[in-house]
């Protein structure tokens, strides 16, 4: 085991966990927020892949101006998923539940519109101009599009504290995660601040799909996989924590690379196997923001 | 004779406001006494103190000399402590007579029956009626217990309590949101139950025709602290409870 | 008293009537193919009448029952595949004990968190077991699935095997029912309305969510080991997270407030699959859509709305 193996692992794994985060995020941020849990949250970042394919592929748009128009389209798709269906249910009893059979729609639908507008088949995605190759580190390769991927998740990860910890909205969605009540004390608009939440966070979930198009291949069904991933990230951070999720994020991602590494065909195993032991040690998760609410 | 129950320098803080402190008193077994004070002075959470539904920060809670503090609630109903709640506390799907019954069921330890139909249980169902009997509720046994009037759906939480037996028994605020009359029905009700089912009952009410009409010692709460205790003749006469709570022209 | 009795006797027709269309489904039917049918609705109701113990009583949604049902399965399949057909019977019991165990120990570890918790993680354990049977080829048969299952003895015929499983259906789905309205199941519903309440009786509300959970699954893999024999094949999809979703939809579609819901939401899913399912590419959107409307439209079910037009009816009747 030498250096540059750990080297080569280690950057895989933080494209991964980038990629993990960008999701998972989205995904705290909106049980934070609202109490929702988005089941189809894996849905939207398979259509962010979709929308990458569309414009790069089949209207060649410039890749920087498709990731950005992936991210918009998704976030109005989950905007109005949200403001169409999912605000009909807010407060009915059993919430819980029919919110997770709404979302299970989600999947659903969105799987098969997918099928019906792209077809079933695998699609693929060039990677953009200037970060085809890789840069050259002693005697190891690190391909510059990994890179890429994990200095945007940066940039992102310092905008979201920055507007969480700057901006009014970023507060009114901090105060809302800690205590709910308060926010509708604070004369905000609560409806409205939840389908923006949902929008951003979806945004963000469309957006690492179309960021991670070029290194998997885009197929229908990839949501729940990624939502499962997403889910054990959320699970080890403590369920609406962002930061928690992005220490969840680099723990899964790196398990993983490594796991893929040594032993690639049970690596999946391994994620779980850091979920138990969180799971069996601190339930509500390494960073919960609060507590879990008992069934 | 030893206390039915005994609260030692009891003390609950959450973050830096202190919801009670220092409190002591002791509860005579037999006694009917009440707990005043106004919004917001700590009485319900000094009932989940006692409870167990919140951990005390300090002191000592004895029931019959034993201390219940870090017990779980579950733990406390089972030596004798039933409550009712300042918001009704009841199944609201379930039949007037399943949410009394199944109280009965968890007291006989027949919950673990996987086999038979629950009206199968003779004993437990009879004590049912007999409670719901005698909080006038017989007539609505087989409705969903949401579909009752406010006053009565506190009155079956009430009942859920009784089924347990306890020795002693906490309300909180029986007749809050009732009308006058239901309060005077309420209030001979309460005393009756005292009397009949022999019990140690201490209540929290904003209701003063309740307060003094029934209660043989009332205590009274600011801000925390025990401010009085003693008969109602002593409360209405102290010169601190009049300027603080009462009022001058009580 | 009497109107107990009525009950009793109006309960106890319906079953009649219910089994007796059953019995009579291999003596009517035109194919084998329907008897295939009957036997698909017969096990699909156990499956969903015990996942409704779950979420419908207890108000527990797990989305990962497709484990056990899996697990019952593959249990018969690996058996029989391994060690001979006469293994069949006892490696149905064997899966049903596997499933008690695994929800003994799952229980233990997702019944400390609640809510939504719950739900993902039954999920993400779920799809680890479907990937874990997936890819362990040289076990499973990986994607393969287990061909060649055939019962033992008279079993092997279509129409004695309609009735075995008939037989075990209907026991079992008697026992559930008999459980829901026991003290237990009160002590359940009661943990669905108020589990501060039931703490306050003196009951532990997580050690009943683990009973449960343990008997629902255990009922899950009973399914699934039927379900063995009936095409003589299984697949790895008996494990897949669609499955856990399926019984969900049929639970709902019926009414999970009702005990008989699941069983007409499994019966009226199986059969629009049977009509629609073989004919369109696009299931999955009609699922998606169904389920749409069910939640915003109509989220009592078929069974619940029935009952609410019932009483409605005799309401507006009796004021007259
Ligand atoms: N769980 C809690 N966390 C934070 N503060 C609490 C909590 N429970 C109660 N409080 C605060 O403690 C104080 C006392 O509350 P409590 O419910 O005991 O009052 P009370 O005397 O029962 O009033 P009321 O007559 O209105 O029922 C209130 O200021 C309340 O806001
Ligand atoms: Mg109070």
């Amino acid at each position: 085991m030498d250096a540059s193996f750990l080297l080569t692992q280690f950057i895989s794994g933080l494209t991964m966990a980038t990629l993990l985060f960008l999701v998972a995020s989205g995904l705290t941020l909106i049980f934070g927020v609202g109490n929702v849990f988005n089941f189809a949250h894996g849905s939207f970042y398979m259509l962010g892949a979709y929308f990458g394919y569309q414009f790069v592929s089949v209207w060649s748009t410039n890749f920087w101006i498709a990731l950005l128009l992936s991210g918009v389209c998704v976030g109005l798709f989950g905007m109005l998923a949200e403001f169409a269906f999912l605000r009909r249910i807010y407060g009915r009893a059993n919430e819980g539940g029919f919110q997770i059979l709404l979302t299970y729609a989600f999947i659903l639908i969105i799987d098969d519109l997918v099928k019906l507008t792209w077809g079933a088949e695998y699609k693929s995605l060039p990677r953009p101009a200037g970060f085809g190759g890789a840069i050259q580190l002693g005697d190891i390769f690190i391909p510059t599009y990994n890179l890429l991927i994990i200095a945007i998740g940066m940039i992102v990860v310092v905008a979201a504290w920055w507007v969480l910890s700057h901006t009014r909205p970023g507060q009114v969605a901090r105060a809302a995660a800690v205590d709910r009540e308060i926010v509708s004390v604070l004369g905000v608009n609560v409806p409205m601040t939840m389908t923006l939440v949902f929008g951003i966070a979806t945004a963000l979930g469309g957006m690492a799909g179309a960021l991670a198009a070029p290194l998997r291949t885009v197929t229908p069904g990839a949501g729940i996989e990624v939502i499962i991933d997403s889910l054990i990230v959320v699970v080890l951070g403590g369920m609406g924590n962002f930061w928690g999720a992005w220490f969840g994020a680099l723990l899964i991602g790196e398990v993983n690379a490594f796991a893929v590494a040594v032993v690639p065909q049970w690596a999946t195993l391994f994620s779980f196997l850091v979920m138990v032991v969180v799971l069996i040690f601190k339930p509500e998760g390494l960073f919960a923001a609060r507590k879990v609410r008992k069934v | 004779m030893t206390p039915m129950l005994q609260l030692d320098a009891v003390d609950k803080a959450f973050g830096g406001l202190r919801v009670t402190s220092n409190v002591s008193f002791s509860v005579m077994p037999g006694e009917i006494s009440a707990i005043i004070g106004p919004n917001g002075a700590g009485k319900t959470t000094l009932f989940n103190q006692i409870t167990g539904h919140l951990l005390c920060d300090r002191g000592a809670i004895l029931f019959q000399g034993e201390n219940l503090v870090g017990k779980p609630p579950r733990q406390i109903v089972a030596r004798g402590i039933g409550r009712a709640f300042q918001i009704a506390s009841i199944f609201p799907d379930e039949t007037v007579l399943d949410n009394i019954r199944v109280a009965c069921l968890s007291k006989l330890g027949e919950t673990r029956k996987y086999w038979r139909h629950v009206a199968d249980f003779k004993r437990a169902t009879d004590e049912a009626h007999a409670i719901l009997d005698s909080l006038g509720l017989d007539g609505q046994s087989e409705r969903p217990a949401f579909e009752l009037a406010h006053g009565d759906q506190k009155l079956l939480d009430i009942g859920i309590a009784l089924a347990l037996k306890p020795k002693l028994l906490l309300l909180d605020e029986p007749t809050a949101g009732m009308s006058p009359d239901e309060r005077q029905q309420t209030r001979e009700l309460i005393k009756q139950l005292w009397k009949s089912y022999d019990l140690t009952l201490v209540f929290i009410e904003h209701d003063m025709d309740m307060v003094f009409g029934i209660a043989q010692v009332v205590r009274v709460l600011q801000q925390g602290a025990l401010l009085a205790e003693g008969t109602p003749e002593e409360i209405r006469a102290n010169k601190q409870v009049i300027t603080a709570y009462l009022g001058e022209d009580f | 008293m009497t109107n107990l009795a009525t009950r009793n006797l109006k309960a106890a027709s319906l079953w009649a009537f219910i089994v007796l269309i059953f019995v009579l489904v291999p003596v009517l039917s035109t194919s084998s193919y329907q008897v295939n049918l009957a036997c698909h609705v017969l096990i699909w109701s156990l499956f969903a009448v015990s996942f409704n113990m779950l979420w419908g009583v207890t108000g527990m949604l797990s989305l990962g029952q497709a484990l056990y049902y899996g697990l019952g399965a593959y249990s018969v399949g690996l058996m029989v595949d391994h060690l001979g057909r006469q293994w069949y019977l006892p490696a149905m019991g064997l899966g049903v004990l596997a499933a008690a165990a695994l929800a003994l120990l799952l229980g233990l570890l997702v019944i400390r968190v609640g809510g939504v918790y719950f739900t993902m993680l039954t999920l993400a354990f779920a799809q680890l077991g479907w990937q874990i049977t997936f890819k362990w080829y040289d076990f499973t048969g990986g994607d393969d699935g287990i061909q060649g299952i055939i019962p033992p003895g008279i079993l092997e015929s279509g129409t004695v095997y309609y009735y075995f499983v008939l037989a075990v259906v209907m026991l079992s789905i008697w026992v559930l029912k008999r459980m829901a309205f026991s003290p237990f199941g009160l002590v359940l519903r009661c943990v669905q309305q108020n589990p501060d309440r039931v703490r306050f009786l003196g009951r532990r509300v997580r050690r009943n969510q683990l009973r449960v959970y343990v008997i629902s699954s255990l009922f899950s893999a009973l399914a699934g080991s039927l379900m063995a024999g009936v095409d003589g094949s299984i697949h790895t999809d008996m494990l897949f997270w669609t499955t856990s979703g399926e019984v969900i939809l049929m639970s709902v579609l019926g009414g999970i407030n009702q005990f008989f819901g699941p069983f007409v939401g499994a019966t009226v899913i199986i059969l629009i699959e049977d009509l629609v399912g073989a004919r369109t590419e696009y299931w999955s959107l009609i699922i998606g859509i169904i389920i749409m409307v069910i939640v915003l439209v109509f989220p009592k079910g078929v069974v619940g709305e029935a009952m609410r037009a019932k009483s409605l009816l005799t309401r507006t009747g009796a004021g007259r």
